[in-house]
């Protein structure tokens, strides 16, 4: 099998080279013009498109009131202060596991979609698709369809040219620009920021990041495209490796296409050709630039738009649909076998499927509940040691602790620590003078923060040393509760 | 094929081109394996010449040649050494306003303001850490065997409230040439009792923080001899200096041979005076940081009479 092209993805390339030494090794990547399509597919893909880029560029200006003592902006990730607002969530850094539960979600989430719709992640929603989509409209709309932009690029450079060239530049540039733009705004309050940064007044990070993601924007949408996907990715590599026969992929019906050969050809010989009539149409609307009728290949995402386009010319001259179409190869070779094809959804409906959705469902639902359960008040200890404890002039022994009162509520709390296991035991502290020294006390905590003192342990002469814990209530209707435990020293032999 | 190729290597005058790259061969062939002499990328070498100007630019702005006396200057005049002064001195002006407010407030109102008293303590913590951990310790634990006052706990011999904390700080403790120092002095009385007199009176002494039994001959010879300083019930006398007898805390050690010792042969510790050392701000702030180690004492005016205070209580 002899290519035309020698793309690199055609491996007949390679060996050529090494045995012939005649090709050049490599190329420099052509352009992919992609021609415009309408289809169900196409539609969808418009969908998916302004849902995700609605999600992007609206989450960070929806508000979300969480009284007077904390951000009332939706999803935040507010790194000064260490906290991360999602709607009614809010994690502190020590509860980094939510985000790592997360992220195993997303990632179990990925193989779910691979063995439910093959690369559905790579052909539609991959902020690397829907980007580079976007840069393709832009093309289309400076510089017109497929042909229009093929002549353009094999113009000589003319003033025309260049103005042309110059203005869709500078659209890559604000849409570049706007993608930093949007992702800086999850950083700070939206508003505030949107103020600072036109004046001059936000944080060089906020310049910087948004210089820099404008140009990888810029560059893997507007430059690199495909070659993102077919390079860079080890997406795809990961996908190849989880493909069985079961796997929904966008495969050309050889054995119904084949040979191909146009409708005249084939009115004149009955029966000698297949249903390709080889009008490269599939081809032509491909944003990746391959062609689908080689088979499976790192380079197909999977968008379908080739499906749009055959199912298109088969309506036109009248053959049935679905000469490209989704389908397993489990359903292609029970086709050519001559059975009925089975509707896509049912190669849903699989063993591996199943236990994926199983296992991310049963991490979201394990997030949920550590979610509802979790505390909003706590308390650690940490005895000082030097000195590990001091003997007073009456003969009772004194150590000092620093403590750290947790309140993740955004509201201040009162919270009373208590002695426990300590007898005779009285506390106070660097605010809390000695004379009330009780073996509790009461501190206000304030909203969504930690409040760190010194607390002195005192107990009578004669204590030996011994563990004890700090037991913390909260005093508001919920009554939240926590222990730390640690050590009391004293003169002795430990 | 092979063969050709190597008999070309050995005539380096005829250039030989690879074909599918175009780049010509070095002359080098390692078992048929041969060598291009493929040249630089360009954006390779436009980096190498950047670093080149770079270079030059850097040696004329900044020190770089290492000569006889001492480096090349530059000529921005940067210097590391300069570059530190002027950050000590933008943390320094970043600390004025406080260092204002600390300076005039009086020591023992500090503690009125939470905030102030806050910065102070750290500030002392600081100083205390570069002026005092040597004898002190650096958790302020002091020494027994050095015989340096334990400072967390809540016996003090001059007094412990944060103004005779300051006081001690700014005059010190048998500072020579200080006419305000605390001066004191435990008398040796080695030869003034004998053996028996001094077992008594240090049963007695023990006795008074129950860890011997009573003495009636040392209770009489202590009546006569300790108790103008120390108390007629031991608890000592901060006026002078003398030592509470009756606590659990004992700075020379409670055993009967260490606090036979001490009446016999004593020791007689010696803090410096800071005042001239530290400035008086720098003072204030440790004067905070040991009284917040959990032993100081509240002020009280009347205990402080000599000293002027505000009308505010």
């Amino acid at each position: 099998m002899n290519s035309p092209n020698n793309r690199p993805d055609d491996w007949s390339a390679f060996t050529k080279v090494k045995t012939e030494r005649a090709d050049p090794l490599y190329e420099s990547a052509k352009t992919v013009h992609n021609k415009r399509i309408d289809g169900p597919f196409r539609r969808f893909k418009w969908l998916v498109m302004l849902v995700t880029l609605g999600i992007y560029y609206g989450t960070p200006w929806i508000r979300w009131d969480r009284g007077p003592y904390a951000p009332d902006q939706a999803v935040l990730i507010d790194l000064a202060n260490r906290r991360f607002y999602m709607f009614n969530i809010e994690i502190w850094p020590h509860e980094f596991y939510f985000v790592a539960g997360l992220l195993i979600m997303a990632g179990i989430g990925l193989f779910l979609v691979t063995s439910a719709v093959g690369r559905a992640w790579c052909g539609y929603a991959c902020p690397q698709t829907v980007w580079t989509d976007l840069f393709q409209h832009v093309d289309r709309f400076v510089d017109g369809d497929r042909n229009a932009r093929v002549r353009m690029e094999a113009a000589p450079w003319t003033i025309a040219k260049l103005s042309r060239r110059v203005f869709k530049y500078m659209i890559y540039l604000v849409i570049g620009f706007w993608t930093g733009g949007a992702w800086i705004m999850y950083f700070a309050d939206a508003p505030t920021l949107t103020v600072d940064f036109w004046t001059g007044q936000a944080a060089m990070a906020a310049y910087i990041t948004v210089a820099i993601l404008t140009l990888t924007t810029v560059v893997l949408g507007g430059f690199m495209r495909e070659q993102v996907c077919v390079y860079m990715c080890p997406w795809p590599r990961i996908q190849t490796a989880m493909m069985d026969e079961k796997s929904l992929l966008v495969t050309y019906k050889d054995w119904r296409g084949e040979p191909r050969g146009s409708v005249k050809k084939a009115q004149k010989n009955p029966g000698e050709f297949g249903d390709c009539i080889d009008c490269m149409q599939c081809v032509q609307v491909c944003p990746t630039g391959i062609d689908i009728r080689e088979g499976p290949q790192i380079g197909c995402i999977t968008c379908a738009l080739c499906i749009d386009a055959c199912d298109k010319v088969m309506a036109d001259i009248g053959r049935p649909r679905g000469l490209i179409d989704y389908a397993t190869l489990e359903d292609c070779e029970a086709e050519q076998a001559g059975q009925p094809a089975r509707p896509a959804w049912k190669a849903l409906m699989r063993p591996r499927t199943f236990a994926y959705t199983l296992i991310w469902g049963a991490i979201g639902l394990g997030l949920l509940f550590a979610l509802g359960v979790r505390s909003h008040a706590d308390i650690s200890v940490a005895a000082d040691r030097n000195p590990p404890f001091m003997l007073m002039s009456d003969g009772s022994v004194r150590n000092s602790y620093t403590i750290k009162l947790r309140n993740m509520e955004s509201q201040p709390r009162r919270m009373e620590v208590a002695l426990s296991g300590l007898p005779g035991g009285r506390m106070w502290t660097e605010t809390i003078s000695n004379d009330d020294a009780a073996p509790s006390q009461t501190f206000e905590v304030p909203a969504d923060q930690t409040l760190s003192t010194r607390v002195y342990v005192m107990a009578p002469a004669g204590t030996e040393a011994q563990e004890f814990t700090l037991d913390l209530t909260t005093l508001d209707e919920q009554r939240e509760s926590d222990s730390a435990a640690t050590k009391f020293d004293a003169p002795g032999d430990n | 094929m092979m063969a050709n190729e190597g008999s070309d290597t050995k005539t380096p005058a005829t250039k030989r081109i690879d074909e599918p790259t175009g780049t010509e061969f070095v002359g080098h062939e390692w078992d048929g394996i041969e060598e291009l002499d493929t040249p630089m990328p360009r954006w390779w070498l436009w980096t190498f010449y950047l670093t080149v100007i770079w270079s030059v630019v850097y040696m004329v702005l900044y020190p770089a040649w290492p000569l006889i006396e001492k480096g090349t200057e530059g000529v921005l005049g940067w210097t590391s050494r300069g570059q530190l002064s002027e950050e000590m001195s933008l943390a320094d002006q970043a600390r004025a306003t406080v260092r204002e407010r600390i300076a005039g407030t009086p020591i023992e109102r500090i503690p009125e303001d939470a905030e102030l008293l806050q910065k102070a303590v750290a500030g002392g913590a600081a100083a205390f850490k570069v002026n005092c951990v040597q004898c002190h310790g650096s958790g302020a634990a002091g020494s027994q065997t050095l015989g340096y006052p334990n400072l967390n706990d809540d016996d003090w011999l001059w007094g412990g409230d944060i103004k005779a904390i300051e006081y001690t700080l700014i005059h010190g403790i048998r500072q020579p040439g200080d006419d305000a120092t605390r001066m004191s002095a435990m008398p040796p009385y080695e030869g003034v009792f004998d053996d028996a007199q001094a077992d008594a009176i240090v049963d007695h002494v023990l006795s008074l923080s129950r860890k011997a039994r009573p003495n009636a001959v040392g209770a009489g010879l202590y009546q006569t001899n300790c108790a103008s300083c120390h108390g007629v019930d031991g608890t000592g006398d901060r006026a002078q200096g003398a030592p509470n007898l009756a606590d659990a805390i004992w700075l020379y050690g409670d055993s009967r041979g260490q606090v036979r010792q001490q009446i016999l042969r004593p020791r007689i510790g010696m803090m410096p005076k800071w005042e001239g050392r530290l400035d008086s701000v720098t003072i204030k702030m440790l004067a905070a940081y040991v009284h917040s180690l959990g032993g100081g004492e509240d002020f009280v005016e009347a205990a402080n009479s000599a000293v002027e205070v505000d009308e505010q209580p």
